[in-house]
Formats: structure tokens, sequence, C-alpha cells
């Protein structure tokens, strides 16, 4: 019984219950790029492209699809780390079920997570073969897009996940959505340079997770990587994550552990 | 094994739960023997949910020493629970599975083999008679199946105590009777069962060895029959009065020398007495006329409030 099989466990009830509505989630994969990439891409693009000053003569197309790759990313995993955690410590209490059994708090946080690493690397998988079918993914190097997509989702998962087992009720999951993940839809890079913002929201963009997933991405689909920023992208969403964890950790065993 | 024979499965002394300021358990000690079924009998608040929880490894032992199969609950949690089953006084079912489903994702939490799980959890839903719901989900089902099913589960590791908190708490009285019998079952054949319960007839039914806890302690130790014998009389005279004026404000003028206690409650007056017939014989002769008497057998019920001066369900 080793511990790393013991961390796996978790991941039977969690793919019992996705057995459940996995049809779902895939079209909603599929779906969801090409709304966004219709409208983006070509709706808003024929637009943004007249006036034309992207960097090196890209399409509008080209820059909005990975910055979307690596947005949605953030906001399936943060959803699947706010209510579902709160709900197996509270509600549904699968967590006690857990607990119950073999498995230790290291298990129920690295299982969970890595639950929601399976769905980042399903969401990814689909959304990027969407991307290719619009023609953006200029360079196989894109298909490394995907492990970065599934360490953007677990950079957000995991902090929120700590956060999750912390408070008391949901009421902070909206107020998180509305006042940090849209935002960072919004304003990291995702449909504009983040040079184009005001001097320190630029500064702010640029400490945000999500523009260093979306520049991540950017760089691999248009096979334009640079190696000294690639590698401060990965440090910086690696280190979100090892962070995350800890702190889900240390807030797992806090509230369930009394 | 670690366990030897004689030796206690779960062993504390001095065992304490703190929250804060707040002492849950205070400074308990208690054996539990293999094939015994054994209880802790205490209203809401007593400090049995916190026991439980500390033998289950998932709350720290403030103080005290606690062992469960000879082992350290701090340190050998995944080894214990490995051992126990466990049905927690919150149903922790996964409601969007199904009955069968959920049997084998738990046993999947102990590393067992599906093939194994498959035939298990058809044993198990056909001892508690969950078989024909089999494929339904979990949700809909009602009270009393879901605790038939936490049941179930606990039992998918095949453990060697099975821990049980307030089994039947909220269910119908017809529902209680199938999870007793179930459980009568289990004790038959030699599990052994440890059990926290707030009805004194659920103690009477299933426990062979009981304590008495209130307020965080223990503070009666003995079979059902023992602790009735040693703390009550055989027989109770309940007295009914229709309003406060035809009760009497002092009753040893009428009860003294008939019964050896009274313990008068807000809504009747309980007279202690091992032959309730003369007793009640006795208060007619003397002319006290209750709106209704009632002899029964001694309880549990009545050891409780002989030794808390409170009843065990508010
Ligand atoms: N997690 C907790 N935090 C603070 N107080 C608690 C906690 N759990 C239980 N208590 C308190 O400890 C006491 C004993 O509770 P519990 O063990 O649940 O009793 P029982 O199961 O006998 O009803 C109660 O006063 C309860 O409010
Ligand atoms: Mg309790």
């Amino acid at each position: 019984m080793t511990d790393y099989a013991l961390s796996l466990r978790p991941l039977e009830f969690f793919f019992a219950q996705y057995k459940r509505v996995w049809r779902g989630t895939i079209v909603s994969s599929v779906v969801t790029p090409i709304i966004y990439l219709t409208a983006f891409g070509f709706g808003l693009g024929t637009l943004v492209d007249r006036s034309a000053d992207l960097p090196d003569g890209i399409s509008y197309l080209e820059f909005v699809a990975p910055g979307l790759l690596a947005a949605t990313a953030m906001q399936i995993a943060s959803f699947e780390a706010s209510w579902p955690v709160l709900s197996a410590i509270k509600w549904s209490r699968q967590y006690h079920a857990m607990l119950a059994t073999p498995l230790r708090i290291v298990d129920i946080v690295l299982g969970h997570q890595g639950f929601i690493a399976f769905r980042m690397l399903m969401t990814a998988t689909i959304y990027l073969g969407a991307i290719a079918a619009f023609g953006a993914v200029n360079s196989p190097l894109g298909l490394l897009a995907i492990p970065v997509t599934v360490l953007v989702g677990v950079a957000f998962a995991a902090p929120i996940a700590a956060w999750g087992a912390y408070t008391e009720t949901d009421a902070s999951f909206v107020a998180i959505f509305r006042f940090l993940i849209i935002p960072m839809f919004l304003f990291s890079g995702t449909f504009f340079p983040i040079d184009r913002l005001p001097g320190v929201l630029e500064v702010v963009a640029y400490a945000t997770p999500l523009w260093h997933g979306v520049d991540l991405c950017r760089q691999l689909t248009l096979g334009d990587v640079h190696p000294a920023s690639a590698l401060v992208h990965v440090v910086y969403l690696l280190a979100f994550t090892g962070v995350g964890l800890a702190l889900a950790f240390y807030s797992y065993r806090r509230r369930l552990l009394v | 094994m670690t366990t030897q024979d004689g030796q206690p499965l779960i062993h504390a002394r001095g065992l304490v739960k703190r929250f804060g300021e707040l002492v849950a358990v205070d400074a308990i000690d208690f054996d539990l023997q293999r094939g015994e079924a054994f209880g802790f009998l205490g209203p809401n608040g007593a400090g049995k949910t916190s026991t439980m929880r500390m033998i289950g490894c998932v709350s720290p032992v403030s103080e005290g020493t606690l062992r469960v199969f000879d082992l350290d609950p701090a340190e050998d949690g995944v080894e214990i629970r490995a051992r126990l089953g466990v049905v927690p006084q919150e149903d922790s079912l996964d409601l969007e599975l199904t009955v069968r489903e959920n049997i084998i994702v738990y046993g999947r939490y102990f590393g067992l083999a599906r093939s194994v799980l498959k035939q298990r959890a058809d044993e198990l839903l056909d001892f508690v008679e969950l078989t024909e719901r089999a494929k339904d989900r979990v949700e809909p089902l009602s009270g009393g199946m879901k605790r038939r099913l936490t049941i179930a589960r606990s039992l998918v590791n095949e453990p060697e105590v099975l821990l049980l908190d307030e089994p039947t708490t909220g269910l119908d009285p017809q529902a209680r009777h199938v999870v007793w019998d179930r459980l009568y079952r289990l004790k038959r054949q030699g599990v052994t069962l440890l059990l926290t319960t707030h009805y004194m007839d659920e103690a009477e039914q299933l426990c062979d060895r009981l304590v008495v806890m209130d307020k965080g302690k223990i503070v009666a130790e003995g079979s059902p029959r023992e602790l009735i014998e040693r703390y009550s009389t055989r027989e109770v005279v309940e007295l009914r009065f229709a309003d406060d004026d035809g009760r009497p404000e002092d009753f040893s003028e009428w009860t003294d020398g008939l019964v050896s206690r009274v313990e008068p409650l807000p809504d009747r007056v309980l007279l202690y007495t091992d032959d309730g017939d003369a007793a009640s014989h006795g208060l007619h002769e003397r002319g006290l006329v209750p709106e209704s008497i009632l002899v029964r057998r001694s309880t549990l019920e009545d050891v409780f409030l002989h030794l808390t001066g409170r009843s065990l369900i508010e």
C-alpha cells in the first residue's frame, strides 16, 4: 500500500460522479470554444485586424484563441474548486466519508486536485482541437499548450480549494468570481496585450497567474517561444500551485480534523 | 494481529477532548473487548460524538491515553481506519451515485479489488434488504434506507469494530426496528459493536455493556440490568395530575414507607418501588387520587434520571 496509490483512491468517487455528467461537460467543452472563437475571432477580429497593430502581423483570431484557452481553464477550475469543495465538507460530506477509510488529508487534497487536472486535460484537448480547426495553431509546439492549460487550472484550483475549505458559507465564492476571476478574464492579456493598460494596472495584470498562462499558451500556439519568459511563466504557475496545495493541505486539516 | 486475546480492542484512560475552553470529553476511562456490544448512553452534548471521532482518528486527542487495536490514533490512523467500520451521526452517502456504486466506491477507498467489491456489494445489499434499490440513486431513499445503506457501506472492509454514532436517531419507530434487527444479527455473527445513543430502549436492546455519559463524564457503567438494579428499583409508578391544584406540594406524607424514592417531574411524578401494585394500592388507601396511575418496569431512563436529575431527551 504505497502512499501514491492512496492519493489516487479519491478519484474513484470523482469519476463515478463524473460518469453521470461527462456528456454534458464534453458538449460544453466543444460548443464553448466554437462560440468564443466565432464571436471574438471572426466577429470582433475583422474589426481589429483592419486597424492591424498586433505584433508580428498575426490575426486577432490567432491572438485571442490561446488566451481564451487559458482563461477558460481558469474559470472551470475555479468553479470546480469552490462549491464542490465546500459541499464535500458541509453538505454532501464526501470528504468525511473518505476520512472514515484509510485515506488521509493529503490524499483528499491531491485526489480532488487530480480530478480537476483531469477535467482540464479533457477541456484543453478539445479546446485546442477547436482552435486548430479554426486555423489558429501555427506550430506543433501548440500541443504543449495542453499541459500548460492543466497547470493554469491547478494554479487556480489549489488556492481556491484552500479558501473553500476555510470559509463557512458559499457567499464569498460569488465575490471571488466577480472581483477576481472575471476581471482577470478581461484584463490579463486574453483580449488585448497588457501593455495597453494604464501603468499600475499593467503591473497588476503582470502579477496575475492568468497572464502568465495566457502568454505562455500564446507563445506555444504561435510557435514563437521566448525561453526565458516561458520559464518565468512556468515557474510562476508552479509557485501558485505549490503554495496553493500547501495552503489547501493546511486548511483541509484545520477544517476536517477537529 | 496486534491485539492479543484478552487485550481490549479500544482502551481509553483519562481521555479528554477540548474545544477551546469547552471540555467536551472530560477524562473518561473505558475498554472495549472483542465480541461485545458496548454503548455510550447520554443526552445531546454529552460528548458521545467527540469520543467516537477520536476513536475514528479524525479528531486529535487533547489529553490522556487512547489506544485502538493497540495502535496510536495520532500515528497509525491509516492502519486503524482500515480496520474500523464507521456509521457517522450525519450521513455522508454520495447522493448522486446509485446505492450499489456507493458501496463499491467506498470499498475502493480501502483499496479492495473491484471484483471482490462487486460480490461483497451484493451480499451487503442483501443483508440490509436494499437489493431491489441497488441501481437507484440514493437521494430519494427514505431516512431508514439511507441508514441501512450507511451500515452496509461501513461493513465493506469487514471491520473488526463497527462504530455506530446514533444509528437510529431521526428514524420512525418501524425503521428503527429494522435497523435494530440488522445490528442484532451482526452482533450474533460476532461483530464487535461500539454505539452511542440517547434512546434508552436502543441501549437496552443492543448493548451487553454500557456507560452512561453526561457532560463529558462517565457517570456509571454496567450491563443494562446491572445499572437498573444498582440505580433504580424494579418498578416505577407514574402519577399524572389533572392540574397543579390536585397535585400535592409535598409527597412525603403520602408516600412515606410505601416507596423508596420520589422523583417529581414537571408533567408527572415517578415513585420508585419494587412492588408497583402494592404502592399504588397504598396511595389509594391514603386517599391520593391522581388523574392516572401507570405501573411499569424500570428502564435506563430512570437510571439516567437518578444519576443526573435530568431526563435523556429534553
Ligand atoms: N467542532 C466543535 N467545536 C466546538 N465545540 C464542539 C465541536 N464539536 C462538539 N462540540 C461541543 O462539544 C460538546 C459535546 O458534543 P458531542 O460530542 O457532539 O456530544 P453528543 O454527540 O453526545 O451529542 C457539545 O457541547 C458540543 O457543542
Ligand atoms: Mg452526537
